[in-house]
């Protein structure tokens, strides 16, 4: 048993901390308070190649593993949720499954470009009836000649309008529901892409969250990834190593606000109603913490990892939102005020209890893992 | 033991169930978004002689019972909880002169109030006195036949609104909370700074003003009590408006729950509504069983109250805590069953939420509620 970070981790941990606390800290109330795209934040991650943490060194790439993942998430999430979750999911769910699943000439062709930050990845599974079920989906890819012909509306899309490339899920005929969906690289600039409607959220105001629709969209053979009616599987592998990123972002807000709350009581006093809130806080924080670090040290040893995953998505958010309304409790008044990191946190924290799997979905797979594997 | 209303009450109710789902529900996603107080529901709201529900007849009202007013903000809260404000806060900025004017007070300050011709506000809270409410530091100054007062007051609840304002001060610096006595502000002969407006989590709609006292004069006919007497006032004050703020967030937790409720019914994931599934059920009733269970809570203190019971103090803030914490629980589980639709504007139950968070905070911070319950407890 060894619970210390291996040292190139650690050392890792204070590069991005680094970053994230100078450059990425001092524009998170602007980027929530006008609902904008965290324009400098992003600029940073791509120069320090946070963009690239998963990816390989031969596709230009940091090729660090799961744990590194989450250790970034968490501490830029500590300085802004809204930049955590763009890159989380840029490099996660956007572009692992390029790399887990793509043939050699999709990884060379993708993997730089995604790796440097000049292309921002996305995830398109959801539609507007198809959430929790996401085997119900009912975009069709229409196989025509030497390629395919995408039709359908995807909903909730994070980084919608910024990303480049989308990973799109579609149905390509055969089996119903899971069986018969595969996966597609579908480049921004095809035509027929198009930004539908842009969500207005309670929080996590910086990350764009919209509509893709896609029109007639033709895209050739070598853009489907795996193969024809596995596209599922890949789906299902992404959420799992995406809900570790989510685990890092929950702990980053939650630190965020534990971090706030004990500044708050050192400046202005405190009694044990609030030294016990604070120490449940922070309990709650530690043990998150823990199984999320579990789940990504599992991932990067190639064990099964799919209910410890869950498991730390289900209880980092649960905590995520939790210590943010504690947090917020213990400030009063000043804290609801906007502009307030913590009345941020509040609203940030929501989202992560729904995205990657609502927490329901999640209790699904840690129940169903539970009764088959014991 | 009753747990019915009286056939006035109920009718109250009804009148204003129907006036909130056709004028208020529909206004209460923009009112949200622009932050702008509602004026029209506000004058809605005196036409209909709703906000002369916290006066007795004689002043010119129409009941003058906490049961009645929290029927009211919690029917109002449903649809909106920046317009349910505009009645709780009636009922809390005329409780010190209801509760403390002498007969000449009343019958001069109530019925301008009662009508809706004037908005009411509390001043109790400065920068550096929230919870310790005796540590303020308005001054109030006796000159001849009035008082002069300077200070600031913050976050306080339609501050840049109202005509009348009821203000706690320091006549006696020296002598702590025994040297605070409480005075109304007419805002035509005793102006008042509004020095800037918060942007807020949630409540937008109802505007939370620091104000600034420079040298208003006030005459001494607007001091309510004997001098020193305010720091009473005001937690006699808080007390009875504590079943109101329980009323509004069961208000907010009974409207996002009927939204959720029904949108579980529709939605349908896996072949079936979302509803069908155990999981989705527990939750229900889960929500259920607290709503119910503060609703009691609310309705209870809400008459210890009104019969001037001894435990009044005690109740009042166990029905403001339980209910509070229930609707920040219950609203978060709602954006929770309408997943991604839940988190987005277009959906109401995220403003819900938002709202919901104020309610553990205001009259008296959730963590004051329980240091009032012990301190009930060990006496």
């Amino acid at each position: 048993m060894d619970l210390e970070l291996a040292p190139e981790h650690a050392t890792f941990r204070a590069a991005v901390r680094e970053l994230a606390q100078g450059v990425v800290q001092p524009h998170a109330a602007e980027v929530d308070r006008l609902h904008r795209f965290p324009e400098e934040a992003i600029k940073a991650a791509t120069e320090s190649g946070l963009m690239g943490v998963l990816i390989p060194r031969e596709y230009g790439g940091a090729g660090l593993d799961a744990v590194a993942f989450a250790i970034c998430i968490e501490e830029l999430a500590q300085a802004c949720a809204s930049t955590a979750v763009i890159v989380d999911v840029h490099t996660s769910v956007g572009t692992e499954p390029i790399l887990l699943f793509g043939d050699e000439e999709q990884k060379r062709k993708w993997l730089p470009r995604l790796a440097s930050g000049e292309l921002l990845g996305a995830f398109a599974l959801t539609e507007p009836a198809s959430g929790s079920d996401a085997a119900s989906l009912q975009t069709t890819a229409r196989r025509n000649g030497s390629g395919y012909v995408l039709n359908g509306t995807k909903v909730f899309i994070t980084n919608i309008g910024r990303a480049g490339l989308y990973i799109v899920f579609a149905r390509t005929g055969g089996q119903e529901r899971a069986g018969g969906v595969s996966a597609f690289l579908i480049p921004a600039e095809a035509s027929g892409v198009r930004v539908g409607q842009v969500f207005e959220k309670m929080g996590l105001h910086g990350s764009p969250t919209g509509e893709l629709v896609l029109e007639d969209v033709s895209v050739p053979v070598a853009n489907r990834l795996g193969a024809e009616g596995h596209g599922f599987t890949v789906a299902m592998r992404a959420l799992d190593s995406g809900r570790i990123g989510i685990s890092g972002q929950a702990l980053g807000i939650a630190q965020a606000a534990v971090g706030e709350a004990r500044a708050l009581m050192l400046e202005r006093g405190h009694e044990q109603g609030d030294d016990f809130a604070l120490a449940d806080m922070a309990t709650r924080v530690e043990s998150a913490r823990l199984l999320a670090y579990e789940a990504a040290w599992l991932c990067s040893r190639g064990r099964p990892f799919t209910r410890q995953a869950s498991m730390a998505k289900l209880h980092s958010t649960d905590t995520a939102m939790q210590v943010a309304l504690d947090a917020l409790q213990i400030a009063g008044d000043e804290g609801t005020v906007t502009g307030s990191p913590l009345e941020r946190h509040v609203r940030d924290a929501k989202a992560l209890q729904i995205y990657e799997g609502s927490n329901q979905v999640q209790r699904i797979v840690i129940a169903r893992d539970l009764l088959r594997a014991g | 033991m009753d747990f019915e209303f009286t056939a006035e009450q109920v009718a109250i109710r009804d009148t204003i169930r129907e006036l909130v789902q056709d004028r208020v529900a529909p206004r209460a996603a923009e009112i949200d978004r622009t932050g702008e107080y509602p004026k029209d529901i506000e004058k809605l709201f005196a036409e209909n002689g709703i906000l002369g529900i916290p006066f007795p007849e004689e002043y010119g009202g129409i009941s003058g019972s906490s049961v009645t007013i929290c029927m009211g903000v919690e029917e109002i809260a449903k649809a909106c909880a920046s317009s349910s404000l505009i009645l709780a806060v009636q009922a809390l900025g005329s409780y010190p002169i209801l509760m403390a004017g002498s007969e000449e007070q009343k019958r001069r300050l109530c019925p301008p109030l009662a009508t809706g011709e004037k908005v009411a506000a509390y001043a109790l809270s400065e920068p550096g006195s929230g919870s310790d409410a005796a540590a303020m530091t308005t001054r109030a100054k006796k000159h001849g036949s009035e008082y002069v007062l300077s200070g600031t007051k913050q976050f306080i609840t339609h501050g840049s609104i109202a005509g009348t304002l009821v203000v706690f001060a320091q006549t006696d610096p020296g002598a702590d909370h025994r040297g605070i006595s409480a005075f109304v502000l007419e805002r035509e002969t005793s102006p008042w700074k509004v020095e800037k407006l918060e942007h807020k989590l949630g409540i937008r709609g109802s505007p939370t003003a620091q104000i600034v006292l420079e040298d208003v004069k006030v005459p001494a006919a607007n001091r309510l009590g004997d001098e020193g007497a305010g720091f009473k006032i005001a937690l006699a004050v808080l007390d009875r408006s504590r079943p109101g703020i329980g009323a509004q967030a069961l208000g907010i937790a009974e409207g996002a729950f009927a939204y959720a409720l029904n949108y579980v019914k529709e939605r349908r994931q896996f072949g079936q509504p979302i509803a069908s599934f155990q999981g989705i059920q527990f939750m229900l009733a889960d929500i259920a069983t607290q709503i119910e269970a503060a609703r009691h809570l609310v309705y209870r203190a809400a008459t210890q109250v009104d019969s001037k019971a001894p435990d009044l103090t005690k109740v009042a803030a166990m029905a403001k805590v339980f209910a509070s914490d229930m609707a920040m629980r219950v609203t978060t589980d709602c954006v929770q069953l309408l997943g991604g639709y839940g988190y987005i504007s277009d959906y109401p139950v995220e403003r819900m939420m938002r709202d919901a968070k104020i309610t553990q905070i205001y009259e008296g911070t959730n963590q004051i509620q329980r240091v009032v319950i012990a301190r009930a407890l060990l006496r």
